[in-house]
């Protein structure tokens, strides 16, 4: 059928889509490149002229403050110009089609779309009908994928843990409606994590979820021993409404990580949540903020793997 | 007007016969051999078999003439060798009133090309909750009674509506598929749809659906056309429910028995169908039953959508493939598949489908209605959108070849087309 | 064609010609790769007050729209303050002058030195940008169409070669 678009005709990466189909390589070089920029943001200049003179647009079809924000530091931080556009979902449906605002846009000499949209695979169709020298970088687009959250997270595990090859990682949560999840999984797979856990009510994981890779648990306690690192995915109240749970009091019952329930884990496991967190339904504010939480780190690498991805793509 | 077609491989699905020989046709019907013809087509390497009768084409008249006309889409049709086809109620407005459906019919009849057979509502405006007045409507021409891919959500509508039908001996043309278990999906519910992150609809939402519509045809004696089968599970219950004598039949349409769900790729919206394509298991269990004749007869379900309905993503995308100009090369491409013999494969969009649809084309015998089509079933189609002669360009085959080219058409003793 | 001079040889007499200048306030900074392996040597050799210092210059050079991100980019650690410093800025071979002009940006973007003073293994002519060394090795003329480059051996030890230009 199609060749994987997210690769020019050299195999080099010309989009961020997806972390699934990406090669092996590439993802260690996105991760290894980020280093150095973790570095930029320490100095007093954190600044590299590495973008000057090339646009980035922020296209986001959801709304997103902290993505769009983490964004928009990492384009300014390579000198990039940047351009906010939050196009609400509605005032698109009645009136220009999503490609034809990209085509608008396309006009005004963008290199970079960053694009969150509400329905799986939207960036796919931008990639396919922009212009050879811009490249697009999802931001997230339903429930399909996260690259940059995925990637950061596998920075994360790996500032922490250094060695893939003998972790044993957890994701807990709606892995149903998680594109976080989905990124995630599949870069651990790729990068070699030898066992990589869904912990969940059967709710909440969708079809077919083991042909991702991974192990399912429904209960935690048995779900959570002896791991390396806790992934807690973000609960939302729709879910609710959806006749998926009960309550958010029975949800923390029997999913939200608590100090007792993490202690079944290694003694040096990390905790990692995406953002924005909801204290008391998926973690408890002990855990959040106790010694095993990395959470703030996460938004740190953030930024470092998000100027990363753009200077590679933006080079190629 | 006396036409003969010539030195062709003649073949019959009705009756097996598949010979070399000559067809005579005049005075709108096949007719013995002998007299002068005034009209001569060689068909020297050529097949020479019944049209394709398509029991479910959306020909866009009335209300979306945006997206397709009568002219572009009978024009397909014959292109496509296809002489008879059904049109699903689903137009705007729906099929519900006998003065629409009269205008169609008289629209079809004038352009005299295929012939049309309108399916009507069988529920006011599809809604589910009100009778169509089904008299009048058989009365003008409807040969059947539908939803087209309308959800029945109450359960008590759909056996009253049984009943109504039954009374006066109507057939009803029906999809299954739970309305609560489909909802907000867009995709088979499996490993593909997770990969994608796609709402799925999973394959209980036909199994639940048909177990109920068998339950009710077991208690009303209703003649039941199942339509755009999915899956397997749905395969297996419609082979009991035959053997147990129940007055039901059913289709698929010819896109689900080549395609499964590793087709959507990176989310080509015109692999977005209604249902939706499902595993590779489903499929082979499909174009199996095709060929062994639990599934009657394969449709194209014909659905031209315009450019702005597939270049959004795969969730907002219209569902639908446009489909009467590929369902005489996509019938075949599935009998070389199966290895099947050309007379039982072109059975399934001939005589099998003429005995669904209650019409007497579908056959190449003296006194039948000359509907007829001549083909080379070698000779390679591109398809394009400047092949396809249908305002739809929407085909997850677009770009393909695929074997199989009408050289000609013939409708009531007419020759309609020629290439 | 002249042999291409001794990079063991040549390293002790750069080392000489430094010893004079160092202060208190001099640091050293080593270009990646082969910059960084001659600064580690000379830092030895020299009463550096501070460790070493060292730089890559992926994000500051001029040719990124036509050839992107080529290589992965190593961390630049730079252990001292650069504020007011008389900097030693170490490379191995200069050609263009194109590395040391980002070097310079890069360093001007940590801090304010007093002074930077470009130190050489190998000067091959060719300069594309007002750059010259202060403290040089040798020159060294290259043939046409071939790149000159420092190599190190497992054993540590320095040479210059030729090699075909990509």
């Amino acid at each position: 059928m199609q060749r994987n678009p997210q690769l020019n005709a050299n195999g080099e990466l010309q989009h961020l889509l997806s972390i699934e189909g990406l090669p092996r390589d590439t993802l260690l070089q996105i991760l290894d490149t980020a280093e150095p920029f973790a570095d930029v943001t320490e100095r007093e200049v954190k600044k590299v002229p590495l973008l000057r003179g090339k646009s980035v647009f922020n296209l986001f079809f959801e709304p997103s403050t902290r993505t769009r924000t983490t964004f928009e530091i990492a384009a300014k931080r390579l000198s990039a110009d940047v351009i906010n556009l939050n196009i609400a979902l509605s005032s698109q449906t009645k009136g220009e089609s999503l490609l034809d605002t990209v085509a608008n846009l396309s006009a005004m000499q963008a290199d970079i779309f960053v694009v969150r949209h509400a329905s799986s695979g939207a960036p796919y169709l931008i990639a396919r009908h922009v212009k050879p020298h811009e490249h697009v970088i999802n931001a997230g687009d339903g429930r399909h994928a996260h690259p940059t959250q995925g990637l950061l997270d596998l920075y994360t595990i790996r500032h922490y843990k250094k060695d893939f090859s003998r972790l044993t990682v957890a994701i807990v949560g709606d892995v149903l409606h998680s594109r976080v999840a989905r990124s995630l999984i599949h870069g651990l797979t790729t990068l070699g994590a030898p066992e990589v856990r869904v912990i969940g009510p059967q709710t909440l994981l969708p079809a077919g979820v083991e042909a991702l890779g991974v192990r399912v648990f429904h209960d935690m306690r048995a779900g959570l021993k002896d791991c390396d690192v806790v992934v807690m995915l973000r609960l939302q109240n729709e879910r609710m409404s959806g006749a998926l749970l009960p309550s958010a009091q029975e949800y923390f019952m029997n999913y939200g990580l608590t100090a007792e329930k993490l202690a079944l884990a290694r003694r040096d496991a990390i905790v990692m949540h995406p953002g924005p967190m909801n204290r008391g339904v998926e973690i408890d504010s002990s855990v959040a903020d106790g010694p095993h939480s990395v959470i703030l780190p996460q938004v740190t690498f953030g930024i470092a793997v998000r100027m990363a991805v753009m200077s590679i793509v933006a080079g190629n | 007007m006396r036409i003969l077609i010539r030195g062709g491989r003649v073949i019959d699905p009705a009756s097996g016969r598949d010979a070399p020989g000559d067809v005579w046709v005049a005075d709108g019907r096949i007719a013995p051999p002998g007299g002068t013809p005034e009209r001569t087509v060689e068909a020297k390497g050529l097949v020479v078999a019944p049209g394709l009768i398509d029991l479910s084409a959306r020909l866009r008249e009335p209300g979306y003439e945006y997206k397709a006309t009568l002219e572009s889409e009978m024009d397909a049709a014959i292109a496509g060798g296809v002489t008879s086809l059904a049109c699903p109620p689903d137009t705007d407005p729906p099929l519900d009133e006998p003065g629409l459906v009269d205008m169609l019919r008289r629209r079809a009849k004038a352009l005299a090309l295929a012939r049309v057979y309108p399916i009507g509502a069988l529920t006011v405006k599809l809604q589910g909750a009100r009778l169509t007045e089904m008299s009048e409507l058989a009365a003008a021409g409807c040969v059947a009674f539908s939803q087209a891919n309308a959800p029945f959500t109450d359960t008590q509508v759909l056996w009253r509506a049984l009943q109504y039908a039954a009374t006066f001996g109507y057939r009803v043309w029906l999809r299954v598929e739970d309305p609560w278990l489909a909802k907000g999906g867009v995709a088979h519910d499996g490993e593909v749809a997770t990969r994608l992150g796609l709402p799925g609809i999973p394959p209980f939402a036909e199994t639940i659906a048909l177990g109920t519509l068998l339950e009710l045809v077991r208690a009303t004696g209703t003649r039941v056309h199942v339509c755009r089968l999915s899956t397997a599970a749905a395969v297996a219950m419609m082979r009991a429910a035959k053997k147990e004598g129940l007055p039901v039949s059913c289709d698929v349409g010819i896109h689900h028995v080549h395609l499964s769900d590793m087709d959507l790729g990176f989310y080509d919206s015109h692999c977005r169908l209604d249902p939706p394509l499902r595993s590779q298991r489903d499929r082979e269990a499909l174009a199996a039953a095709l060929a062994d004749g639990t599934i009657d007869c394969a449709v194209s379900d014909h659905t031209p959508v315009d450019e702005d309905g597939k270049h959004v993503p795969f969730a907002e995308a219209e569902s639908g493939a446009t489909g009467l100009e590929l369902l005489l090369p996509l019938t075949l491409k599935w009998a070389r598949e199966r290895k099947l013999a050309l007379a039982t494969a072109l059975a399934r969009v001939t005589s099998d489908a003429a005995r669904v649809l209650g019409s007497p084309s579908g056959r190449i015998e003296p006194g039948a209605p000359a509907d007829i089509v001549v083909f080379d079933p070698e000779a390679p189609f591109r398809v394009t959108p400047e092949t396809l002669r249908s305002q739809g360009k929407n085909s997850p085959f677009m770009g393909y070849e695929l074997a199989g080219r009408v050289r000609a058409t013939v409708v009531a003793g007419k020759l309609v087309y020629e290439c | 064609m002249k042999p291409l001079p001794d990079a063991e040889l040549l390293l002790p007499k750069l080392a000489a010609g430094l010893r004079p200048h160092v202060t208190p306030a001099s640091a050293m900074i080593g270009l990646y790769t082969g910059g960084a392996w001659l600064a580690e040597r000379l830092h030895a050799l020299l009463p550096m007050k501070d460790p070493l210092g060292l730089m890559d210059i992926a994000f500051y050079r001029d040719d990124y729209s036509k050839q992107g991100l080529k290589h992965d980019p190593k961390r630049t650690k730079i252990p001292f303050d650069v504020e007011g410093r008389d900097l030693l800025l170490v490379d191995d071979v200069l050609y263009t002058g194109r590395t040391v002009r980002a070097a310079m940006n890069e360093l001007f973007d940590y801090g304010r030195p007093r002074s930077i003073a470009l130190v050489v293994l190998a000067d091959r002519g060719g300069r594309q940008l007002p750059i010259c060394p202060q403290y040089c090795g040798a020159q060294v003329e290259v043939p046409e169409g071939m790149r000159l480059r420092l190599k190190r051996d497992p054993g540590g030890k320095l040479r210059l070669e030729l090699e075909r230009a990509a």
